[in-house]
């Protein structure tokens, strides 16, 4: 391996609807990823974020659709054809061979001269750092070490495409921020097209250029972090990306009206969708003393940088993030205080 | 049931336990104390003295009581000795090879794929323990010997015969499918617990079919295979009663019981032999202890075990439905010669008997049900001897911090390792210069018997009470004692009644394999009127006309064995369901 691959690959799911049983678990997926694109699955568990990536591997068999890679429809190819590398949740490793023997296995199933295999197996082990430790058996590594024989093991065999099941909810929180970059710089220097799958969105949020957040079979919304963040498409998005103050109500001419009689004045420009609720992040509010939106406050925390106030207001609860310099003085539950919003920070979105 | 070697979990588990150091309002230490001090009086009474008793007079001489190592350089001049254990070897091994032949294919079929045989297949798990091989021996000879209904039709049809029955192959075969089961449910059960991601991974860079089994699988399930095999191998070479049946008089335990019974008990062979018999199931376990070690794969995560089950084409379905049906009928093929045996009127020289009558049923339920009554009580005795000895082992274990408590461990559990045939001779030799006021050596009671058999099937109990204590959360306990009980009180409220299902499943495996137990039966019996159903069952069979009678009780044994197995299962189940656990 010298650090860089032939060819990043572009991956295209179409159409694709998969079901075990009688239970849909992936409804209609339309999904283009970019060849040497860091891509990520984000969502709830049991979205189906799994199950799409264990497609692509060919472990799950969809009833319509088609996989592309580079172009090709995989989709009848047995998952030993597939030369897709998946590093497995678990890391897999097989116990009753060393690091060397499990790095190898890939190469030998095919059919290298053993030359090859050693340098190989040499040159993907150095990639990852654990040179050191290819006679250890697995049970002898930590769990950072672990997968990261697991990341050697599956780029080895120089996959089309690397996908990565979950690879840090075993890593204690320390080690996750660590081997993330990692991962990160591999990917890089690799230019190989990754999927990263996880629930937990500052993992995605810090390791992909674009990712999908998916919910109970369908994606949701595709783009990177920070347009879903800053534009979510639907109450599910927004709610799932950072904290959400969600809002009933309805439109009245160039208004807003909350539920509870509170009336917001509408951009011009702003379109809002049938069925919309008024939503806005707990830090792009601030208290103020008049205002629309005016009730007591119930509940105070205190973060350090922020102090989080919840607000009652009619029969919903929003969430103010106030910035916390040393020497202000805090508001006191029980205070009837106002919320302001710049209309240009509030958002209407339909589920 | 797995039959997997009894002690090394328990050793695990106490070494992991948080034991804890008594307090306040336990069980006076006193009261563990004494509680610990019986069962090992008791234990060294009836184990380590009958078997040391046997290895002194092995490496003494005979009338000096000098310590001398010529018993063994006897044993090994005589041809007599030295072929027979060689043949004893060559048995155990290829019953291993040909066990392996039926399980591997069975089980890989079963845990890897849609296959609606797997719950038939499954089921011959428990085969084995319903009927031990030297019941079906004789039905065996009738089916599958020179002169058996298979050999004749195929003489009749084909004009050949194969020999399956003759000599050491009658054995082979013999054990082979009455113990290849052990091997299957090992050998399931761990390829059940491989990590499906295992198979995935490999299939993800590249592999697939057979080099995916060989290289992955197989090696991981290499533990479960090995516990199957070390036990098989054991187990056939300890029989006696089996080869003589068919019999094969050069093998290592019939001869240490021809000796003793032809030659008399003063003669240092059958002692010689039996440390033999020992070492040799000792050098198994410790080596199939030695290949596992650090190879504990259990592998089982999340994932769920075992690769998605794949479909069978139609081509491989009739394949494997026809493996499934071949394998079943050699299985039950003892048992169905057995039933015929028990109906015939005469079978001899003939595909089927001539003529079927009940009159070996009335002969068996009529004059000879003492056979029936004593099993009955010695087999009762001794699993409630066992599950007593069990609990209370397991409870000082995992329980107390009571000194020397792993003792009691390693001593219930060292009774795997000592064949029936070696503690009968044990007892023999141990008891029979003690008598009772009116003259009677001790040997000689029935009660005697009852020891050796629950002696016998002590690990397994001990296992069953282990399993149960286990499930409990010391918690419980706790919340017990803090509400003000007593230790005994809450051993008596809490700990009893929550042990009872898995206890009540250990008393039921107990007595059924108690109530077919016959290597250490078959040195203790000293009249027909104490001797149980196996033995009288061994008695019977060895002549043509008591064959009848012979299988008939085969047939009683059969059932008893099979409705305490039932009871068990249901047992489990139940106080699984009482206490929510079959999530």
């Amino acid at each position: 391996m010298t650090g860089t691959m032939s060819k990043a690959v572009a991956i295209d799911i179409r159409g694709v609807n998969l079901s075990y049983g009688a239970t849909p678990v992936l409804k209609n997926v339309d999904l283009s990823i970019q060849p040497g694109e860091f891509f990520a699955f984000l969502g709830p568990s049991g979205c189906g974020k799994t199950t799409l990536l264990r497609l692509i591997a060919g472990f799950a068999q969809a009833q319509t659709g088609q996989v592309l890679l580079d172009g090709q429809d995989v989709a009848a190819l047995p998952p030993w054809k597939r030369d897709v590398g998946m590093v497995f949740q678990s890391y897999a490793l097989w116990p009753h061979m060393t690091v060397a023997k499990n790095v190898a296995f890939g190469l030998e199933e095919r059919r290298l001269p053993r030359r090859e295999i050693e340098r190989r197996v040499r040159d993907a082990l150095d990639l990852v750092g654990l040179s050191a430790f290819a006679d250890r058996r697995p049970a002898q590594l930590s769990g950072g070490q672990q997968q990261r024989v697991a990341v050697a093991r599956t780029i080895a065999i120089e996959p089309k495409v690397l996908l990565l099941d979950e690879p840090l909810s075993n890593l204690d929180a320390k080690m996750r921020v660590s081997v993330r970059r990692e991962l990160r710089t591999l990917q890089r220097r690799l230019g190989l097209t990754t999927i990263f799958v996880t629930h937990d969105q500052e993992e995605a949020n810090t390791i992909c250029d674009r990712m999908a957040v998916m919910e109970s079979g369908i994606i949701r919304q595709v783009g990177t972090p920070m347009e879903l963040y800053e534009r979510p498409g639907n109450l599910f998005v927004a709610g799932f990306l950072g904290s959400a103050n969600i809002l009933d109500g309805r439109v009245a001419g160039d208004v807003f009206e909350v539920a509870g009689g509170a009336r917001l004045p509408l951009p011009e420009h702003v379109k809002v969708p049938l069925g919309a609720k008024l939503v806005f992040r707990p830090q792009h509010a601030r208290l103020a003393d008049s205002g629309m939106l005016r009730g007591p406050i119930v509940h105070r925390e205190f973060l350090g940088s922020t102090v989080r106030y919840g607000v009652r207001l009619g029969g919903a609860e929003v969430l103010i993030d106030a910035p916390f310099q040393s020497g202000d003085d805090l508001r006191a539950a029980g205070d009837l205080v106002c919320v302001a919003l710049p209309p240009e920070r509030a958002l209407y979105l339909a589920a | 049931m797995s039959d997997r070697a009894a002690p090394a979990p328990s050793v695990r588990f106490a070494d992991t336990f948080p034991s804890r150091a008594p307090r306040g309002g336990r069980i006076p230490v006193s009261g563990q104390a004494v509680l610990a001090l019986a069962i090992a009086l008791f234990l060294l009474v009836f184990l380590v003295v009958p078997v040391a008793t046997v290895a002194y007079v092995a490496f003494t001489e005979k009338g000096t009581g000098a310590p001398t190592l010529v018993n063994f350089l006897d044993f090994a001049r005589t041809d007599l000795f030295v072929r027979s254990f060689w043949n004893s070897l060559y048995v155990s091994a290829m019953t291993v090879v040909w066990a392996s032949v039926l399980a591997l294919p069975l089980a890989y079929l079963t845990t890897r794929f849609e296959f609606r045989g797997a719950a038939l297949v499954q089921t011959l798990g428990f085969l084995p323990l319903i009927m031990p091989p030297f019941v079906g021996a004789v039905a065996m000879q009738l089916l599958f010997g020179r002169n058996g209904t298979v050999n004749l039709l195929l003489e009749e049809w084909f004009d050949f015969k194969i020999g399956l029955m003759e000599g050491l192959n009658g054995v082979i075969f013999l054990q082979a499918i009455h113990y290849f089961p052990f091997i299957l449910v090992n050998l399931s059960a761990a390829l059940r617990n491989i990590d499906r991601a295992m198979e995935e991974a490999a299939q993800n860079l590249g592999s697939h079919g057979f080099r995916l089994f060989r290289r992955i699988a197989l090696p991981l399930a290499m533990p479960g295979y090995v516990a199957g095999a070390s036990l098989v191998f054991v187990k056939v070479f300890d029989d006696v009663a089996s080869p003589l049946l068919l019999n094969v008089k050069e093998m290592l335990a019939p001869q240490a019981y021809l000796r003793i019974t032809s030659i008399g008990i003063d003669d240092p062979m059958g002692y010689v032999i039996s440390v033999v018999l020992i070492v040799l199931a000792v050098v198994t376990m410790w080596g199939s202890a030695q290949v596992l070690k650090g190879k504990d794969y259990a592998t089982a995560q999340r994932g769920g075990g075992g690769l998605a089950r794949r479909r069978l084409t139609r081509g491989q379905s009739v394949m494997a439905y026809g493996v499934v049906l071949l394998v079943l009928a050699l299985v039950l093929a003892p048992h169905l010669g057995l039933v015929l045996l028990s109906l015939a009127t005469v079978w001899s020289f003939s595909p089927l008997p001539d003529d079927y009558t009940l009159a070996h049923y009335a002969r068996v339920l009529g004059d000879s049900s003492i056979y029936i009554k004593n099993t009955l009580l010695y087999a009762g005795l001794a699993a409630a001897i066992d599950v007593a000895i069990g609990g209370a082992i397991a409870y000082l274990v995992l329980r107390t911090r009571l000194p020397g408590r792993q003792m009691l461990d390693w001593m219930a559990g060292a009774a795997l390792a000592v064949p029936g045939v070696v503690l009968g001779i044990g007892y023999l030799r141990a008891f029979y210069g003690v008598t009772l006021p009116g003259g009677v050596p001790l040997a000689t009671l029935w009660i005697m018997i009852v020891l050796a058999i629950a002696i016998r099937r002590l690990p397994y109990a001990l296992r069953a009470a282990y399993a149960a204590l286990q499930q409990i959360s010391i918690a419980l306990e706790e919340a017990a004692e803090n509400l003000g009980a007593t230790k005994a009180r809450t051993v008596r409220r809490v700990v009893i009644p929550l042990m009872t299902g898995g206890l009540l499943a250990g008393f039921v495996t107990s007595f059924a394999t108690a109530a077919v137990e016959l290597s250490a039966v078959l040195m203790l019996v000293q009249n027909n009127s104490d001797a149980p159903l196996s033995y009288g069952l061994y008695v019977l069979m060895q002549t043509p006309a008591g064959r009848g009678a012979g299988a008939a009780l085969g047939v009683v044994a059969v059932i008893i064995v099979a409705v305490c197995m039932g009871l068990s299962q249901l047992a489990a189940d139940r106080s699984q369901r009482a206490r929510g656990l079959d999530i």
